[in-house]
């Protein structure tokens, strides 16, 4: 495991822009309106952490983000494309490489080991087999795992399932990493062991991290921005101040 | 995705569950096997039936007669082609024409006439027929006593079974199989028997006086139907006798198909040639029964192989001449053996129906097993076509093997029951027989038809995979 940390990358781009994002259901007579009207930017090398409690609408939000999901109305522009416009085989390519997802249960194929749960997106992405060797090598060695890679997920800690779903995210070198609840099922150091993690992968690869938690905490201190959501409403997209209260992109907001 | 490593994916989720997998691969297995079976009984059952008929010499050869023979074997005259009258003769010319026709093998003059066969000075009246050297290698000879005639012209005989007790004195009992050919052949073999005809000698003299059958009584009634001789032709009719010695007794018998016309003493094709039997053409060729060509009553034209029986008979036909082969005997034993297959198969194939709701209901519990793992493999990039080729990979694996399983089951069973009956019929005194076939078409084709049952019952499972929302597939635990 790297221990390097480093500055965060300098921000790029918007990546991500959501218009209006509404995202309804409808559960017997009642309408649950998820996600509603919301709209944020992220921009390209960030580390931002969506907030809020139970039902905010935060994992729907993200959901709608990794194209595993489709709004109701509005629009979710990454990288200059909406997903609510693409095709089902044109989101599974989007999911595929430009996409990396955490889950709070780690989500692995508990009937694979590491290595093979590892080089999975890779079979998909129809990478060579030669080449997915060293590439499921170098991921694994970088969360430390390599001595485990033969191992099954139940044969591993929670921490470890859950760096082995990191190196999983990132094997197709993706430039979003979608978090959800990452430190949900671990205990606090193996937690912090997770975000340390996460934030070189934020800084080494100038990746663009998308965290979703109800730990304030743990997201100020890892978030370089905390977008608030309450009842599937932006409360707070922190636009204009750091997780240290910082002002960030003066001038660009008005 | 591609094809090794989808092949290793669903192998490796088959062997996940190995239990159910294993139990639904049985399932197909044995729908396949009673596939196998039945259409290997049928197959087999048509085989022994033509098996029989290919012993009777006549499967691969064609009957050749010429239109002016009225007789035509019973069947409707040919109302195509030039009339009996104006057709044309058989004679060598024809003979080496029929020969040079694509796929014929060889083309002989058909000699057989009934005639009176002296052995123990006492006289037997049957049929005899000339054989030609490549009569050796027919399957009616195969189980024979002694031996095949040493040469063309071997003043040799072959007897059928029959006639060898007719010779003995020895009458078979009905419904039994009677005696035993080797107790035949011993007091028979390298005896001589006595064989009287009528010899067509070519007249010497012309004949002056018209409407005189002079010396030449019996055959020699010109009757005006010399053609363009303007001269009156005659020949002779010597009674002669000719010594052959028995090299041979045959089981079965070789022209069992000919009906009433079958011989049962062989002799060879040369030297029935050279003796200048009278033929029933004889009398109504008269103007060339005087020559020195001879004129056939009828010519056997032997094929390469059944399935030119068809052409061959048409370009005989074409030439003017009538045909009969045992094929147009067999047409409607092969339709009846199309159908018993065809009901065969339908009832072989329920079983396999049977199978394929197994598989249907294996991958759609597997759907409800693997709905996580199926989100997981969306949400890190799956698409629907990943997905759904994966199902439809395990399915077809689970075909691909149920079908290799089912034959292998399905040639089993047919092995048991031929050895199993083999034995019972050994008990009754009778013959082996191989009447259950699995034939590598047969193989192949369970297979692919296991593979593709299979597939098509992966389809709405594959589809339901497919389609699941990959965020509800997530929830669920």
């Amino acid at each position: 495991m790297s221990g390097s940390q480093g500055p965060p990358p300098a921000h790029g781009a918007c990546i991500i822009r959501t218009q209006d994002l509404c995202r309804h259901y409808r559960l017997g007579d009642t309408l649950i309106r998820a996600v509603d009207g919301i709209s944020l930017e992220v921009r390209s090398g960030e580390l931002v952490a969506l907030l809020g409690s139970s039902g905010s609408g935060k994992s729907s939000v993200l959901n709608l983000i990794a194209g595993l999901d489709r709004p109701t109305s509005g629009s979710v522009m990454v990288e200059g494309r909406n997903l609510a416009q693409l095709s089902r085989e044109e989101l599974s390519h989007y999911r595929l490489h430009t996409v990396g997802m955490v889950f709070q249960s780690f989500n692995l194929i508990s009937s694979m080991t590491l290595e093979e749960n590892v080089e999975l997106p890779m079979r998909f992405a129809e990478v060579e087999r030669g080449q997915r060797q060293n590439l499921v090598h170098d991921a694994l060695e970088r969360v430390g795992l390599v001595a485990r890679m033969k191992h099954r997920p139940s044969e591993l800690s929670g921490g470890e399932q859950q760096r082995a779903a990191l190196a999983r995210a990132l094997i197709n070198r993706p430039q979003l990493l979608l978090a959800d609840e990452p430190t949900g099922n671990l205990d606090s150091r193996t937690g912090t062991e997770i975000m340390n993690l996460v934030r070189d992968l934020n800084r080494q690869l100038e990746m663009t991290v998308v965290l979703v938690t109800h730990e304030r905490a743990l997201a100020e201190r890892y978030a370089e921005r905390l977008i608030f959501l309450a009842d599937g409403k932006l409360m707070d997209d922190g636009a204009n101040r750091s997780a240290a209260g910082e002002i960030k992109f003066q001038g660009e907001r008005s | 995705m591609k094809l090794p490593d989808l092949t290793e994916l669903a192998l490796r989720n088959l062997r996940e569950s190995v239990l159910r997998n294993a139990l639904t691969t049985v399932g197909i297995a044995v729908g396949v096997a009673s596939l196998v079976a039945m259409l290997s009984l049928g197959i087999g059952l048509q085989q022994l039936a033509s098996r029989r008929l290919v012993k009777s010499g006549l499967f691969d050869t064609v009957l050749v007669t010429s239109r002016r023979d009225l007789r035509n074997f019973g069947r409707e005259p040919e109302r195509t082609g030039p009339a009996a009258g104006e057709s044309r003769i058989l004679d060598e010319p024809a003979r080496r024409e029929i020969e040079h026709l694509p796929g014929v093998l060889e083309a002989y003059p058909d000699i057989r006439f009934i005639t009176e066969l002296r052995y123990d000075d006492k006289p037997h009246l049957t049929m005899v027929g000339a054989l030609p050297s490549s009569a050796r290698s027919n399957d009616a000879f195969d189980g024979m006593q002694g031996s095949f005639f040493s040469s063309e012209t071997a003043a040799e005989v072959i007897l059928q079974k029959s006639f060898a007790e007719e010779l003995l004195g020895k009458t078979p009992q009905p419904g039994t199989d009677g005696t035993k050919v080797a107790e035949l052949a011993a007091p028979l073999l390298g005896k001589e028997l006595t064989m009287r005809y009528a010899q067509r000698a070519v007249a010497q003299a012309q004949l002056s006086g018209g409407g005189n059958g002079g010396a030449n009584g019996p055959a020699g009634d010109p009757a005006g139907k010399a053609q363009g001789s303007g001269s009156e032709t005659a020949y002779s009719v010597i009674s002669r006798e000719q010594k052959l010695r028995i090299v041979g007794i045959a089981e079965l018998d070789p022209e069992s198909m000919r009906g009433p016309t079958r011989a049962r003493v062989f002799f060879p094709l040369r030297l029935a040639e050279s003796l200048h039997v009278m033929q029933p053409t004889d009398l109504r060729e008269i103007s060339r029964a005087a020559g020195e060509d001879p004129v056939y009553s009828s010519i056997s034209a032997r094929v390469g192989d059944p399935t030119q029986v068809q052409p061959v008979e048409n370009a005989v036909r074409k030439m003017g001449f009538n045909t009969f082969s045992i094929l147009d005997a067999t047409r409607s034993l092969r339709q009846f053996f199309a159908v018993l297959d065809l009901f065969l198969g339908i009832f072989g194939s329920l079983a396999l129906a049977v199978a394929s709701i197994g598989i249907v209901n294996t991958l759609v519990m597997a759907i409800l097993e693997r709905r996580r793992e199926i989100g997981i493999m969306k949400a890190i990039g799956a698409s629907d076509a990943d997905v759904r080729t994966l199902f439809f990979a395990e399915a077809g694996a689970m075909g691909a093997l149920g079908g290799i399983l089912g034959v292998a089951l399905g040639w089993s069973m047919g092995q048991a029951i031929n050895f199993g009956t083999n034995i019972y019929l050994k008990r009754q005194a009778l013959p082996p027989e191989h009447f259950w076939s699995v034939p590598w078409w047969l193989v192949a084709g369970a297979i692919v038809f296991a593979f593709i049952v299979s597939l098509v019952s992966g389809l709405y499972p594959a589809g339901r995979a497919a389609r699941l929302d990959p965020v509800q597939a997530l929830r669920y635990e």
